[in-house]
């Protein structure tokens, strides 16, 4: 057989030969040693000239040990991180299904954008005369915001999703203190089903956490929401669409009934994704809903962040908004950095961090709601829903829905029911599933489904790419209910590393590199 | 739309194969009337090059620090940064990459978090490093939490050097969680009397060095004493390249250490996103907040990392986890860590040397404007002076002039009587000319 270049390319003899490498590098997969194994305490990639003489004025604070870091020239740090990025998978390697996490396509202009001097090369305390473009940009995403949730303030400051929930739920903290239920209102409603990012945080701002039991279809019912209601209950946290993918059916009557009682209505909106343009949380009775700019939004993840969280808040919350934020009254605009600078009315709870929030992540937010418009915003939902039930239609009658009655949202929601017998896991399901070159969706989250596997495809899926891993995963299925354990159990076989030993990690935590002692003393 | 891949007739087959009319009906669990039917009242899509024009619009209203004179500190510094690191972290692997719960084929972001945990420790002086919080500010608000953890109290005493900013963080957090917080007067002269707030009753003390006003502090004898009295100290820094010039807080008996890590490998970006450093010692490690990351050996015995100890967490402690802290600032270690391994101690030695010998040549030309005063005794890269008029007002006028000449006193602290002292760092990116012209146009504005 000859291929295009005409010559023979002997695909059968190579196929049976396998061999151990000389270097234990497979190709394209090398190898890569820590930068304390390769680089010299001596080295270093960059150049700078040695000042001049000067009067030192570190007194007795200057250092007297070294650091104990080896450098890399440049040729050796490039080569060493590209060989690292290429151990990752990523949105732009194929399809990220993970449920929870929109892992949607990040768009390169958005990048561009955040690049522009004018945004990236600005210090936060700079004189404010210098940098209206950057106030521009904050008070048109927090119109967007806005616009797109129906609420009437926006605090911009919070720096992820989590932190974006402890903003919330400090204003929900200060505006009970302000109706002198301070000391009585203590205690956070928490779904089961709820992210654990929700009970951690209501803990750690002083809240006892109770929960709410999950009803048989996947939905939190208002009958077990007032029962627990009382004079002692500050707020409910409750995500929309759920974790199990559905939205809400009783979400107005929620919100009505912790009204009625006092209380506030804090939304998680890590799944805004599937609703933006198609409902706002403002027409449902919502207090407070922190906004993933990095999910519904599309700044990049980058491997565990940055993120970005901003809160938008109802009325009844906005005069506690945290400092800074930006005063725009009669056409004229001020920041206000200080308790005692804010506008009359107003009593921020504070300040949740050191500057204005994550500019990086606006400008990448605003270039992606510019690009898509109100129409793009809108259609890129009704897409992430469309391609959830689609792959939900073409795996329901392998795979075990938990919650067939109602349609799933941007989100396909599997249980392990289907797997029982089968000897295999649904960690061993995901595991396989990398050796199709895919990344495993959610596992074991909500934990309220056993064996959870939460598919989110988002909106950036062609209909090819849908059908292609429908049939990958109906192939996978077949073969675990034909008792071809060995795709699963041992996988996976082609990734970079095999799998890890997670429990000899936590139990004899390695937490960085230390210099190995020779063979020698070591035995002493 | 460019970005949704999509065409109608596809959208017509999968609703044909779902069984469901129209898409709406997948919206059915949507409260009567509560679905929206028109597109919200904001502009429509737009190609690239009309985004290009508008962000381009509103970027250029700003004057970029690169562009002047430029002495702006007081927590965020202007730095040089490596091509190379800018080229890496926008690889598709690290950048679309989400948080390495599947070790295997997360390789990349696990060995770069094994080898960040790892510098910062050397850094700092400390055994342990987590894989970064959002930032300085919030970092210190997580070890004072951890502080109140270790130590079963729930008391912080914060130096009046610490800066306000993250004082007012900590005030936050604190006062949501009834914990009590004890913030020493600004201390601009680094001579406040710290020792005699700790006793049996406080959990940590919070001392940043540099401090806000750019003064170096002694810390062991604040150790000593918090030690005594079964207190940590929690040592803050905002400017991480220090640490190639100073004596590393974990060498002055530091039991945290959290500092602000954006100097290295990270633009200004107006404030954010930056990234937290947090290391401490190895036996409050279960205590910790964040992702922690460690190696192991996979089914083959090759080492590999994962992300461990997450019992300590939120999605699996839930309300009793040591911190709700999920997202961090992944891309920013990665900036990060990418830079200082082109540093190495041989460059962030030479680096830090460059920082100090040209604040030093600064503070001695602004010594001789007249009216001008230094109050620092020891400084690192950023020092206070006191001016014959209030700094507010002489950094609008050096601005009119093309030069951003650091922060007043008074923006951070407005109330406090500081309003004569302003806050000047300088980095390497300031040459001799830039010197120049702040001194020259500083005599200007207060002749």
């Amino acid at each position: 057989m000859l291929n295009r270049q005409g010559r023979p390319t002997q695909a059968g003899a190579a196929a049976a030969e396998t061999h151990e490498t000389f270097t234990g590098n497979r190709a394209l997969q090398q190898i890569e040693p820590l930068i304390f194994e390769i680089g010299h305490h001596e080295t270093t990639g960059v150049d700078i000239d040695k000042p001049t003489p000067f009067k030192s004025r570190l007194g007795k604070h200057a250092r007297q040990d070294g650091i104990g870091l080896p450098g890399l020239s440049e040729p050796e740090a490039m080569r060493h991180y590209v060989r690292l990025s290429q151990k990752n998978y990523g949105i732009d390697t194929g399809l990220f299904p993970l449920g929870s996490c929109t892992m949607k396509h990040n768009a390169r202009l958005n990048e561009k954008m955040a690049r522009l001097p004018g945004f990236s090369d600005v210090h936060p305390l700079q004189p404010v005369s210098t940098v209206p473009g950057a106030l521009d940009v904050m008070l048109e995403l927090a119109r967007y915001l806005m616009t797109l949730t129906g609420m009437p303030a926006v605090a911009l400051s919070p720096k992820a999703g989590a932190h974006g929930e402890a903003c919330g739920m400090m204003a929900i903290k200060a505006a009970i203190a302000a109706k002198g239920e301070g000391a009585t209102r203590k205690i956070v409603l928490v779904p089961e089903s709820a992210h654990g990012t929700n009970p951690a945080t209501a803990a750690l701002i002083g809240f006892t956490v109770k929960s709410v039991p999950a009803r048989a279809d996947g939905t939190v019912a208002v009958e077990d929401v007032k029962a627990l209601l009382g004079p002692d209950v500050a707020a409910i946290m409750l995500t929309n669409p759920n974790t199990c993918g559905i939205f809400e059916p009783e979400i107005v009557e929620i919100a009505a009934a912790m009204h009625e009682a006092g209380a506030y209505f804090y939304c998680d909106g890590a799944n805004f994704n599937a609703i933006v343009g198609k409902a706002r949380p403002g027409d449902l009775g919502v207090d407070a809903m922190h906004i993933n700019l990095h999910k519904t939004f599309s700044t990049p993840h980058g491997g565990g962040g940055p993120g970005a969280g901003p809160v938008v808040l109802s009325e009844r919350l906005a005069p506690f908004a945290p400092v800074p934020f930006i005063h725009a009254e009669d056409g004229k605009s001020r920041l206000v950095e200080h308790k005692a600078d804010a506008p009359e009315g107003n009593d921020p709870f504070g300040r949740m961090t050191a500057f204005h929030g994550q500019m990086g992540m606006y400008v990448r937010a605003l270039a992606y709601m510019l690009s898509h418009g109100s129409d793009g915003m809108k259609q890129a939902s009704e897409d992430a829903v469309l391609n959830a039930n689609y792959i939900r239609a073409g795996l329901s009658d392998l795979m075990s829905l938990p919650f067939p009655d109602h349609p799933s949202m941007h989100e396909a929601l599997f249980d392990d029911d289907w797997l029982k017998g089968t000897g295999v896991s649904t960690l061993d399901f995901a595991k396989a599933m990398i050796d199709e070159g895919y990344h495993p969706m959610t596992v074991y989250f909500p934990l309220v489904v056993h064996g959870a596997m939460l598919i989110e495809p988002t909106e950036s899926e062609s209909k090819a790419s849908l059908d292609l891993f429908i049939a990958t995963l109906r192939d996978l299925a077949m073969a675990a209910k034909g008792n071809d354990k060995t795709r699963f159990t041992a996988a996976p076989h082609h990734a970079p590393i095999r799998r890890l030993d997670e429990t000899r990690a936590a139990r004899q935590p390695v937490l960085k590199w230390e210099k190995p002692q020779p063979v020698k003393e070591a035995a002493e | 739309m460019r970005y949704l891949p999509l065409t109608d007739t596809d959208r017509e087959d999968m609703l044909a194969r779902i069984g469901v009319p129209s898409v709406d009906a997948l919206f059915s669990d949507v409260p009567a009337g509560k679905l929206l039917t028109e597109p919200l009242d904001l502009p429509r899509a737009k190609g690239e090059l009309e985004v290009e024009r508008i962000m381009g619009r509103m970027a250029a209203k700003n004057v970029a620090a690169t562009s002047v004179p430029f002495f702006v500190g007081a927590g965020a510094y202007k730095h040089h940064v490596p091509a190379t690191v800018d080229h890496l972290i926008q690889r598709s692997e690290f950048l679309t990459s989400y948080t390495p719960y599947q070790p295997e084929i997360a390789q990349g972001t696990l060995q770069y978090l094994f080898e960040f945990q790892t510098q910062v420790a050397a850094l700092t002086g400390m055994e342990v490093a987590n894989a970064s919080m959002y930032d300085g500010s919030t970092g210190t608000a997580e070890a004072v939490l951890m502080a109140h953890r270790v130590t079963k109290r729930r008391k912080a005493v914060l130096s009046g050097g610490l800066h306000p900013h993250y004082t007012q963080v900590v005030e936050t957090l604190s006062e949501m969680a009834s914990d009590e917080v004890v913030a020493l007067p600004a201390d601009v002269s680094a001579s406040e009397d710290i020792l005699s707030q700790i006793d049996d009753s406080v959990s940590c003390v919070v001392v940043q060095s540099p401090d806000v006003f750019g003064n170096l502090r002694d810390l062991a004898p604040i150790a000593e004493k918090a030690h005594a009295h079964g207190a940590l100290l929690i040592a803050v820094f905002t400017e991480v390249v220090s640490l190639g010039a100073v004596t590393p807080p974990g060498a002055q008996g530091a039991d945290i250490v959290v500092g602000e890590g954006q100097s290295i490998g990270n633009a200004l970006n107006f404030g954010g996103p930056y990234v937290g450093l947090f290391a401490a010692k190895s036996k409050y490690v279960r205590q910790m907040p964040g992702r922690l990351c460690g190696e192991t050996v996979d089914a083959d015995g090759q080492r590999g990392f994962v992300l461990t100890l997450s019992t300590r967490e939120q999605h699996i402690r839930r309300d009793k986890a040591t911190s709700n802290i999920c997202t961090n600032s992944g891309l920013c270690v990665l900036a990060f860590t990418i830079h200082m391994t082109l540093l190495g101690q041989a460059g962030l030695s030479r680096l830090a040397e460059v920082n100090h010998a040209n604040a030093v040549k600064l503070a001695d030309a602004l010594a001789g404007v007249k009216g001008v005063k230094v109050l620092n005794e020891t400084f690192f890269n950023e020092f206070t002076i006191r001016l014959p008029k209030p700094a507010a007002a002489v950094v609008e006028a050096l601005a009119e002039k093309g030069v951003l000449g650091g922060v007043p006193a008074s923006r951070l602290m407005p109330g406090a009587g500081l309003d004569d002292l302003l806050i000047v760092a300088n980095t390497e990116i300031n040459t001799d000319d830039d010197r120049a012209a702040f001194v020259a146009a500083l005599g200007e504005v207060l002749a």
